[in-house]
């Protein structure tokens, strides 16, 4: 593939998503490139980052819906092991972090953690291998233009996955700072924290510069969980993608890749697990102050 | 890399993904584990009084066995009491017996003895009278003298 275009053409064309959208001429269809997606603004779709996730997703919940309905107190077999593994490692760092009850918060976690891990895991199928199965099955049955097809494997390297879920989690924390601590006293924590005074008009005066403080932190919540996620995965993805491009520079390059690509694949191994416990974790404690005044 | 619908579309699915998994993955997996939890505690909760109740059994088992001991060198002892006092009344029943035994036979002898001096003593009488009359036939009538030895009977 490599052979046919520059690198930065191979980089940019492993960069861009499957995107389905609204062209400005009207007519609905799929991005051919870069500039098309571009030009479709907020109302398009990545089609292989929804694909993957929710392939992945159904994976994660079929595969633990199927030892959840065989679970039983008796010796369990190989998969309600490893799922019950699963769950008792979430279920103790949830107990580790969170000290509110809150039955959501468990399953919260455990669904973040496999379905980001399985998004992370993605990225360790070399770069080429399904945009090129996707390539091969769009010029040859759907008669694409090879350059057109575009196949993001690693929806975690999408923005949109992470913002996606980091925004769902943020109408969380902000549902239940609501929910536990009134509209009232969760404006009263954006405002009357971290300085305070006995004398009126100064806590007036430190109202704005309080509520700029702590609106800033809440916001940088979500974000900062997002990016976090993203940056990590974009990084290892663009990674993989650089050592991918040295297979079409020689045998020499080529071995040194190979070599390259599994030390980097085995690092990656920590990253992805890492990532998704970070996420999770985050999630658990930004719930828990959302739980507790302070 | 642009912010689009896929956003949305994330959250979405996201949120169902969460609800699918409060609802029917995570309880059942935590009921199993803690019924499991509860089944062992309750197993080792179990064996933890069984081994009591052994120890109980064991200490019992002893006492009774030593019960069981003392009786029975009780019962020993008592019924060599009781041999060695049958041994001897049978003892003394066979003194008696021989006793009564000798002096039956001491009895039957002298009897015998008697009854025999007594023969003897008749045949000597008829011997000495025959002898006698023998010689006295001629001299005197047996008729006569038969008084006279009858005394002379009654004094041997």
């Amino acid at each position: 593939m490599a052979s046919e275009q520059t690198s930065t053409g191979y980089i940019k064309h492993h960069l861009q998503n499957w995107t389905y959208g609204q062209h400005p001429d009207g007519a609905w269809g799929f991005a051919h490139s870069a500039e098309e997606a571009k030009e479709m603004g907020f109302w398009a779709i990545h089609v292989d980052t929804m694909l993957w996730s929710i392939l992945l997703g159904v994976f994660f919940l079929w595969a633990f819906r199927k030892a959840a309905k065989g679970a039983t107190a008796n010796v369990p077999g190989r998969l309600q092991n490893f799922v019950e593994w699963i769950c008792e490692f979430i279920d103790s760092s949830v107990k580790g972090s969170f000290t509110a009850r809150n039955t959501l918060v468990a399953p919260l976690s455990l669904t973040i953690f496999v379905w980001i891990f399985l998004m992370n895991l993605m990225d360790l199928v070399p770069v080429d291998w399904l945009p090129s199965a996707a390539t091969w099955i769009g010029s040859t049955f759907f008669g694409a233009d090879p350059h057109h097809v575009y196949f993001k494997v690693v929806s975690t390297t999408d923005p949109n996955a992470t913002f996606g879920m980091a925004f769902a989690v943020f109408f969380l924390v902000l549902y239940y700072s609501i929910k536990i601590k009134g509209i009232g006293g969760f404006a009263g924590e954006l405002t009357l924290q971290p300085f305070q005074s006995k004398n009126i008009v100064v806590q007036a005066f430190f109202i704005p510069i309080n509520f700029l403080l702590e609106f800033v932190s809440l916001i940088a919540k979500p974000i900062s969980l997002a990016l976090r996620l993203f940056g990590n995965m974009y990084a290892g993805e663009m990674i993989f993608i650089l050592i991918a491009l040295m297979f079409s520079a020689g045998l020499g390059m080529g071995i040194f890749g190979a070599f390259l690509q599994m030390g980097w694949a085995i690092f990656h191994i920590l990253i992805i697990t890492l990532q998704a416990f970070i996420f999770m974790t985050l999630t658990i404690v930004y719930l828990d102050m959302a739980h507790n005044e302070h | 890399m642009n912010i689009n619908l896929t956003l949305l579309g994330q959250s979405v699915t996201f949120i169902f993904f969460v609800w699918f998994c409060m609802k029917f993955i995570w309880p059942p997996i935590m009921g199993a584990l803690n019924t499991r939890k509860q089944s062992i505690a309750d197993g080792l909760a179990a064996a933890e009084k069984g081994k009591h109740d052994e120890e109980l059994a064991k200490q019992r088992a002893v006492k009774e066995l030593k019960a069981a001991k003392e009786q029975a060198n009780e019962i020993i002892a008592n019924a060599q009491k009781r041999a060695s006092e049958i041994v001897e009344e049978a003892k003394d029943t066979a003194r008696t017996e021989a006793d009564r035994i000798k002096t039956s036979a001491g009895t039957e002898i002298e009897q015998e003895v008697n009854r025999a001096r007594e023969k003897l003593r008749g045949e000597v009488v008829s011997l000495a009278v025959a002898g006698a009359g023998k010689v006295l036939k001629r001299e005197i009538d047996a008729k006569a003298n038969e008084d006279l030895l009858k005394d002379l009977v009654a004094q041997l």
